[in-house]
């Protein structure tokens, strides 16, 4: 493996990621399923191992070394991450352990605050399961009705009604940034300027999106977006939600107890000011540090060749899958989509295929991918699963189909 | 070749040719269960007279193991008592369980499917069958209805 790929040097990458040596028998292990994690990096893995060989402690409280330490880096950290996003200061940067922590915090904090009956909450058919029970949740609670920007056969948003379901009485839309099933990117920009221009708010579940693609969110003017660290080299627990401040202002903690406090007494509490209002507990500090740590690697390789990695290797995939004969849910060209690829190979059921393949070394996910509804709009259970990252190599793309065509010799003699 | 433990011929040709794959006209209980985690589904009819197992008959879509394992269900429980039924998918879950060495004359072809206990998360897939049967008897012997299918 020599060259570049998008401007990568995947092979020097590879050598960064302890796991990726691992071998399954005797197979090289081909990892195909960041979608679901990605790999950790050595600089990630000894960023949070240094953080408690010689900086742990409680942050926030600690008069001591340690203490002071610990909080400089666990703000760092938020800093890098308010850089990374484009946001204007790391109080724009709520620390949670990932979108779906991020998610229920605005369905929580800000929609059981806001939303009344008749009100309505725009989500689509592809979103992901944390995109949409924490909606059902609030609904329920609230007396807000769900609706649901419906999807065409390429596996992209069908906006031709959205006159008719984006209304004055839609008070937030909840979009993905990029499907985890269908690798879709969304046209965010011009969803977020539909839904203002009726008084709508826009979050946006980035929890593909960021890891793949540079994000401005000044320039999105977006409201609300969530991320998750485990998704972009960065460990688990980790991640967050990036808001405007008047947003973040006015909604309410999820989590009540210690450190999100100002004053407590026996029957009120005042909290703290934004983002720590919603920092209740000890935080998972030394893995915000790891999250980081990740970032900065990220920035080192450059997002634009991290997506234009994601999309050569994407486009050589589709090809070879559709050569193959699968049959691809989602847009067919890489340009159009992410890296995460859910396909059926003949009529080998996912769960047999990823068995298969498995034992040729090569891990991809079988399921509905916490998409149900993405599953039913294409009448399928579930879907076999290939996704790409920037550890990822034509070859092991061709050791994907190399192994399904051993799955084919198995259910077809 | 770990995979022939799982992909044994005799699986594979009970989900190419399906034994007892179609609805049952005269059924006294039927059940539907799903496993979400990968969409097999399962429909089991049966019909039961007095404490006999009559006929059994499956409906499903799945992987070759949750579809496999309805087949072989369907050969080995038709014609056997009530309880005889439930006392093996008692043993099978046994044998997926790791607990119960199989007994080859009972289990006939159901022997080929211990290899999937190498494959933990395949198991709820060989399982699946045997539940939707058990539920299926449960029900009928408590109400005299058709089971409550579950959805």
């Amino acid at each position: 493996m020599t060259g570049t790929v998008g401007g990568l040097d995947v092979e020097a990458i590879r050598a960064d990621f302890p796991i990726l040596s691992r071998t399954v028998g005797d197979m090289p292990l081909v990892y195909l399923d960041s979608a679901a994690t990605s790999q950790k990096p050595i600089q990630v893995i000894e960023a949070e191992a240094d953080f408690y060989a010689q900086h742990n402690a409680n942050t926030h409280r600690g008069i001591h070394m340690l203490g002071e330490e610990a909080t400089e880096r666990y703000e760092g950290a938020r800093a890098t991450v308010a850089r990374f996003l484009g946001a204007p200061s790391p109080e724009s940067i709520v620390f949670t352990r990932g979108v779906t922590e991020s998610i229920n915090l605005v369905a929580q904090g800000w929609g059981r605050t806001f939303l009344r009956e008749g009100d309505e909450i725009l989500l689509s058919e592809m979103e992901h399961h944390s995109n949409i029970v924490p909606w059902q949740m609030t609904a329920a609670i609230t007396g807000a009705t769900l609706r649901y920007l419906p999807l065409t056969d390429d596996g992209q948003l069908d906006l031709s009604d959205l006159g008719s379901l984006l209304t004055e009485r839609t008070k937030i839309l909840s979009i993905t940034g990029m499907s985890n099933a269908l690798g879709t990117i969304t046209p965010l920009r011009q969803l977020i300027e539909a839904a203002h221009a009726v008084g709508a708010i826009v979050n946006v579940d980035a929890a593909q999106l960021a890891p793949h693609q540079a994000i401005d969110v000044t320039a999105l003017d977006v409201d609300l977006l969530g991320f998750s660290g485990h998704k972009m080299l960065g460990p688990t627990a980790s991640g967050g939600l990036y808001g405007k401040p008047e947003i973040l202002e006015a909604m309410n903690p999820m989590m009540g107890g210690g450190e999100m406090i100002h004053e407590v007494f026996k029957d009120h509490s005042t909290y703290k000011e934004v983002p720590y209002k919603f920092e209740g507990g000890t935080m998972p500090v030394a893995q915000e540090v790891g999250l980081g740590a990740a970032i900065d690697y990220l920035e080192a390789l450059g997002m634009d060749k991290v997506r234009a990695h994601e999309e050569e290797i994407t486009a050589y995939a589709l090809d070879r899958l559709l050569d193959a004969g699968a049959t691809i849910y989602g847009p067919k060209d890489a340009s159009a989509r992410g890296g995460a690829v859910s396909f059926w190979f003949k009529n080998v059921h996912p769960h047999d295929l990823a068995t298969i393949v498995n034992e040729q070394g090569v891990a991809i996910r079988a399921g509905h991918h916490c998409a149900q509804l993405v599953m039913r709009r294409f009448g399928t259970p579930a879907t076999a699963r290939a996704s790409f990252y920037v550890y990822n190599t034509a070859e092991e793309v061709d050791i994907l189909v190399a192994a399904l065509a051993k799955a084919e010799a198995i259910f077809t003699t | 070749m770990a995979l022939d433990d799982i992909y044994k011929e005799v699986i594979l040709d009970h989900y190419k040719s399906p034994r007892n794959k179609r609805e049952l006209g005269d059924a006294t209980v039927s059940c539907t269960r799903n496993n979400p985690l990968c969409g097999d589904e399962i429909t089991v009819y049966a019909h039961v007279e007095g404490d006999q197992v009559v006929e059994v008959s499956f409906q499903g879509a799945g992987c070759s193991i949750s579809q496999s394992s309805a087949s072989m269900m369907t050969e080995a429980v038709t014609g056997t008592s009530v309880a005889g039924a439930k006392d093996m998918a008692a043993r099978f879950r046994g044998m997926m369980a790791g607990e119960v060495e199989p007994d080859e004359d009972a289990f006939g072809d159901l022997v080929a499917l211990k290899g999937v206990v190498q494959y933990p998360i395949r198991i709820k897939c060989a399982v699946l069958a045997w539940d939707v049967l058990q539920e299926a008897l449960d029900g009928g012997e408590a109400s005299g209805e058709h089971a409550h299918a579950l959805s």
